[in-house]
C-alpha cells in the first residue's frame, strides 16, 4: 500500500465532500440575508417565510460544512506534515487568518441569529445574519488564497530551499487567488440559485396537482388556498413563485460570473500552469484549435493514443490569449521544457520514500483533467440553459402541470454541484505531480515549488491513514444520507415545517410532546434545539 | 522586536488553548452530562439549550488554535499533529458527531432519534475531550521524535501514562466546569442537580488536571511558575466552597480562574520547549527552532491584534445577550414537520 496514494484520496474525499456543503452555504447565504432584508424594509409576510424556509435548510446544510472543515484544517499536519514544514511559513498565515477574520464571526453570529428571533431588535438581528454571511465569503476568500498559492507561489522567497514570506500584500492579492475566488464565489450562486429554483419549482407542482392553483384561459395562474393544510394559503403561492424567480435570475447572473471568471482564470493557467491546460486540452501537439471532442485511450496517458475528432480551429488560442492564430504549446513541448527545469528523475532522497530516484510523470492524469473540464463547463451551461428556461416557463406565475419537468427541475439541482465539483477536482488534480506547482513563467517564485511524493508525514504508516480514509469515508456517507433526508422531510413539509404558527394556526388541540409546551409564558424560546 | 516575536506567538497559542479549554470546555461538560445527569427528555433539552446560542462559536477557538500553530509554528504543527494521527482522527469523529447531533437532534421526533443523537452529543464531547487532553499532556511531556520531528515506534508510540492523564484531566475538567455552568445557566432541578455535582465531584474529577500541573511543575518548572499554581489552588478551593454555599457565579469563576493558573503553570513550565523530543533532548522543538520567520511572525502579530480583540467583544455581548437563566417553560414544544401532500390526503378523508 502506498501511502501517498491513500493520503491523496483521504484529501480528495474530503475536500469534495466539504466543497458540496460549502457552496450552497455561501449560495444560499445572501439569498437568505436578501430575503431578510426584504422582510424588515417591506413588513410583508411572504419574505418572512422565506427567509424562516430557507434559513431552515441553509442550517441543516450548514452544519456539516463546518464538520468537514476540522478535517480540513487539521489533516495538514496530520497526514501531510513535510508540506506543512515546507509551506508553514506562507500557508499557514491565511488559514489563521481565517480563523481570526472570517470564521468566528461567522459562527458566533450565526448562532445569534438562529437564537435571536425576538430577541434582538429587528435591525439589528438582520445585522447578524449579514455578518455571518460575509464571514462565510471572506472565509473563502482566506482558503482559496491559500490553494491558490499553490497553484501560483508568489511573495516568498527561498531561504535554504525553504519558502520564507516576505509580501503578505503578494499572497492576499495573488492574481491567481483573486480570479480562483470570484469564480468560486459565482460558482456557489449558481449551486444556491439551482437550488430555490428546483425546490420552489416542486411546491408550484405540488400546489397545482393539488387543485390549488389553476390557470384560467389566457394560461394565467389564478391562485387559490385550501385551509386544510397547513401553510397552504395565497401567500405561499407568492413566497414560491417569488423563489423561484429569484432563484432563476440568481443562477443565469451566476453563471455569466461563472464564464467571464473562468476566463480570466483560463488565461491565467495558460501562464502560470500551461502543462495543466494542455491536458484539459488532451493537447499532445502545439497548436490553435480547441477541442470539442477527442477520443482514445486519454486515461493511458500516451500521447499516441489520442485523436481529436472534433476541433474549433484557432478557439484555443482565443481561450488564452483573446486571438486566433497564438499557437498553444502541447504536451509534447511542453514535458522536455518540464524535465529540463525540474528534472527527469525525484531525487534520491528518503523523504520521497519508495518515490525516491523514480522517473517523473509532468503530464498529469489525461482523462481526468480533459473531460472534468467539459464536465464542469458542460454542467454549467446546461444549469443556466435550464434557468432561462424556467424563467420563461413560469412567466404567467406558475409552473406546468407536467410531473416531468417537475422532475428534471428538481434533477437540476444537481448540476451545479457537479459543475463544482468537476472544476475542483480538474484543477487539483490537473496540478500533479506537484502539491506546490512551480510557474515556468517568471511571475511566480522562481524555484518554489514541491512534489506530491515528498509531501506525505514520513512517520505516519499506511495502516493509520487507511483506517481513517475508511473511518472519515463511512461516516461522510451516512451524514450525507441523514441530510438529505432531512432535506426532503423539510421541503415537504414546505412553509409549516420551518414555521410552526402556521401549522398550530387555526386548530389549537395540535398534539405538544413536550411538557410544559401548552402553557406557553411570554419569554418562551422562538427556537431551540 | 524580532527576537521576542516567537516568545510573543507561544503566549498567543497558550491563550487560544485557554480559550477552548474555558469556552469550549463547558459545551463538551453539558454534552457529557447529557449522557448521565437526568432521564427525562425535557431536562436534558434544557441543558442543551444553555450553550444552543455560543457552541458553535466556542469551536472556532479550537480551529483557530490550530491554525494559528500552523502559521506561527508550522514544525510544531507538522510533528505534533503527525504524531498524534489516530487520536486525532477519534477527535475530529467526535466534534462530527456532535456538531451534527447538536443541530439535528431536534429535527425528527421520534424517541429513538432525540435519544440516538443525544448520546452522540455526549459521546463525541468525551471522546473529543478525551483526545485533545491527551494531546496537550503529551505536548507538555514529550513524543517519540527524530531529528526531523517524525514519530518513531509505530502507531501506537504516543501512547503512554501521560496521554491517559492528560486525557482524564480535561475530560475531568469539562465534567466540573460543564456542570458550573449549568448551575449558573438554568432554573430548577437541573440548577440544584448541576451544583451538587461541582460539590461532590469537584475534588475527585479535577485530581488529574492537578496531578500533571504539579508533575510538569516539579519536572521543569520555574521560580515563577509556583506562584500561578498558587493561585490555581486558592481558586479552586474558593470555587469549591462557592459552590457548596450555593453562590454558582463565584463558583463558576473559582472553577474558571484555577484552569487559566493551571495552564500558565504549563505553559509556563515548558518553555521554551513546546514539543520534547523523548528520544534526544536535541531533537526538542522549541519556541525558537519551530517558528516561522520573523515577518510572518509580525504581519500574524497585526491580524491577532486587530482579530482577538474584535472576537473577544463580540462573543461577550454574545453572552450578555443570553445572559438570562433559562428554565424549562421556556422551551418550545417540538413541533412535528408533516408533508404538505400527506395532509392533503387526511383532510380529504375526513370530509
Amino acid at each position: 500500500m502506498d501511502p501517498v496514494e491513500i493520503a491523496r484520496w483521504q484529501f480528495g474525499i474530503t475536500t469534495v465532500y466539504h466543497f458540496w456543503m460549502v457552496p450552497l452555504t455561501l449560495g444560499l447565504g445572501p439569498v437568505v440575508a436578501f430575503m431578510q432584508t426584504m422582510w424588515v424594509r417591506t413588513g410583508h409576510e411572504r419574505w418572512l417565510r422565506m427567509t424562516k424556509f430557507w434559513g431552515k435548510l441553509y442550517l441543516i446544510n450548514f452544519i456539516l460544512g463546518v464538520a468537514t472543515g476540522l478535517v480540513q484544517e487539521f489533516q495538514f499536519g496530520m497526514a501531510w506534515s513535510e508540506y506543512s514544514r515546507f509551506v508553514g511559513d506562507v500557508f499557514g498565515a491565511p488559514l489563521a487568518m481565517e480563523g481570526l477574520l472570517a470564521f468566528f464571526f461567522e459562527s458566533t453570529f450565526l448562532g445569534l441569529w438562529i437564537f435571536g428571533w425576538n430577541r434582538l431588535p429587528k435591525k439589528l438581528h438582520l445585522a447578524t445574519l449579514w455578518i455571518a454571511v460575509a464571514g462565510s465569503v471572506v472565509s473563502a476568500y482566506f482558503i482559496i488564497v491559500a490553494n491558490s498559492w499553490m497553484q501560483h507561489p508568489v511573495g516568498v522567497e527561498l531561504v535554504d530551499g525553504r519558502p520564507v514570506m516576505t509580501d503578505i500584500w503578494a499572497v492576499l492579492t495573488n492574481n491567481t487567488a483573486l480570479a480562483a475566488f470570484s469564480h468560486a464565489i459565482f460558482g456557489a450562486l449558481g449551486v444556491g440559485g439551482g437550488f430555490l429554483l428546483g425546490i420552489a419549482w416542486y411546491q408550484l407542482w405540488q400546489r397545482r396537482r393539488d387543485g390549488i392553483d389553476t390557470v384560467d384561459a389566457a394560461r394565467r395562474v389564478v391562485v387559490g388556498e385550501n385551509r386544510a393544510i397547513p401553510g397552504r394559503d395565497r401567500a405561499d403561492h407568492d413566497v414560491w413563485i417569488r423563489s423561484l424567480r429569484v432563484g432563476a435570475l440568481v443562477a443565469v447572473v451566476a453563471f455569466g460570473g461563472v464564464a467571464v471568471t473562468g476566463d480570466v482564470q483560463g488565461k491565467l493557467m495558460f501562464d502560470q500552469q500551461p502543462m495543466k491546460m494542455a491536458a484539459a486540452e488532451g493537447a499532445c501537439e502545439s497548436g490553435t484549435s480547441f477541442s470539442v471532442l477527442s477520443v482514445g485511450e486519454l486515461g493511458s496517458g500516451e500521447c499516441e493514443d489520442i485523436e481529436g475528432i472534433i476541433e474549433i480551429p484557432g478557439m484555443l488560442s482565443f481561450l488564452a490569449h483573446s486571438d486566433f492564430d497564438t499557437e498553444i504549446q502541447g504536451i509534447k513541448d511542453l514535458e522536455p521544457m518540464y524535465q529540463e527545469l525540474y528534472g527527469e528523475t525525484l531525487p534520491v532522497d528518503p523523504k520521497y520514500g519508495e518515490y525516491s530516484g523514480a522517473p517523473i510523470d509532468y503530464v498529469p492524469n489525461l482523462e481526468i483533467t480533459y473531460w472534468g473540464f467539459r464536465l464542469m463547463i458542460g454542467f454549467g451551461g446546461l444549469a443556466a440553459f435550464a434557468a432561462a428556461v424556467a424563467l420563461w416557463l413560469t412567466r404567467r406565475g406558475t409552473v406546468p402541470e407536467s410531473a416531468w419537468i417537475m422532475r428534471l427541475a428538481v434533477l437540476g439541482i444537481l448540476a451545479p454541484f457537479a459543475a463544482n465539483s468537476a472544476g475542483w477536482i480538474f484543477t487539483e488534480m490537473g496540478r500533479q505531480p506537484f502539491v506546490v506547482a512551480p510557474n515556468p513563467n517568471p511571475s511566480g517564485t522562481d524555484g518554489v515549488f514541491m512534489f506530491t511524493a515528498a509531501a506525505v508525514s514520513p512517520g505516519v504508516s499506511w495502516g493509520e491513514l487507511l483506517f481513517s480514509v475508511i473511518c472519515l469515508t463511512a461516516v461522510y456517507a451516512a451524514l450525507l444520507v441523514v441530510e438529505v433526508l432531512l432535506l426532503v422531510k423539510y421541503v415537504r413539509g414546505g412553509i409549516a415545517s420551518a414555521m410552526p404558527e402556521l401549522a398550530h394556526g387555526d386548530d389549537d388541540d395540535t398534539p405538544s410532546d413536550e411538557p410544559g409546551g401548552d402553557d406557553r409564558r411570554s419569554d418562551v424560546l422562538a427556537f431551540a434545539y | 522586536m524580532t527576537e521576542i516575536l516567537p516568545t510573543l506567538w507561544f503566549v498567543a497559542i497558550g491563550a487560544l488553548w485557554v480559550g477552548f479549554l474555558l469556552l469550549e470546555g463547558f459545551d463538551f461538560g453539558v454534552g457529557m452530562h447529557l449522557l448521565f445527569s437526568t432521564r427525562t427528555p425535557a431536562e436534558r433539552r434544557l441543558m442543551l439549550n444553555t450553550i444552543g446560542p455560543v457552541w458553535d462559536g466556542n469551536e472556532v477557538w479550537l480551529i483557530t488554535a490550530g491554525a494559528a500553530t500552523f502559521a506561527a509554528f508550522p514544525f510544531w504543527y507538522a510533528s505534533l499533529f503527525s504524531a498524534l494521527y489516530l487520536p486525532l482522527v477519534f477527535v475530529l469523529l467526535g466534534l462530527i458527531f456532535r456538531a451534527v447531533a447538536i443541530e439535528y437532534r431536534g429535527k425528527g421526533h421520534t424517541e429513538r432519534w432525540v435519544r440516538g443523537w443525544d448520546r452522540a452529543i455526549g459521546l463525541g464531547s468525551l471522546v473529543a475531550a478525551f483526545g485533545v487532553g491527551a494531546a496537550l499532556g503529551l505536548t507538555t511531556t514529550g513524543l517519540p521524535l527524530d531529528a526531523n520531528g517524525d514519530r518513531v515506534g509505530g502507531a501506537f508510540a504516543w501512547f503512554n501514562g501521560w496521554a491517559v492523564l492528560g486525557g482524564l484531566a480535561v475530560v475531568g475538567f469539562c465534567l466540573v466546569h460543564g456542570a458550573a455552568f449549568l448551575a449558573l445557566k438554568t432554573e430548577g432541578p437541573v440548577r440544584e442537580r448541576a451544583r451538587r455535582f461541582v460539590v461532590r465531584w469537584a475534588v475527585p474529577a479535577l485530581a488529574p488536571l492537578v496531578v500533571w500541573v504539579l508533575a510538569v511543575q516539579f519536572d521543569g518548572g520555574k521560580l515563577w511558575t509556583l506562584l500561578p499554581l498558587g493561585v490555581a489552588v486558592v481558586a479552586l478551593v474558593a470555587g469549591w466552597l462557592g459552590a457548596r454555599a450555593g453562590r454558582e457565579g463565584r463558583a463558576f469563576a473559582g472553577i474558571a480562574t484555577f484552569l487559566v493558573a493551571g495552564a500558565l503553570t504549563l505553559f509556563g513550565s515548558v518553555y521554551p520547549t513546546v514539543l520534547p523530543s523523548t528520544l534526544d533532548p536535541a531533537f526538542d522543538l522549541t519556541v525558537f527552532n519551530a517558528s516561522s520567520g520573523g515577518y510572518t511572525l509580525g504581519v500574524m502579530s497585526v491580524v491577532a491584534l486587530i482579530g482577538l480583540p474584535l472576537v473577544l467583544a463580540y462573543q461577550a455581548w454574545t453572552y450578555w445577550v443570553f445572559r438570562k437563566r433559562l428554565h424549562a417553560d421556556q422551551i418550545p414544544g417540538a413541533h412535528a414537520v408533516l408533508p404538505a401532500v400527506l395532509q392533503r390526503k387526511l383532510a380529504q378523508a375526513e370530509k
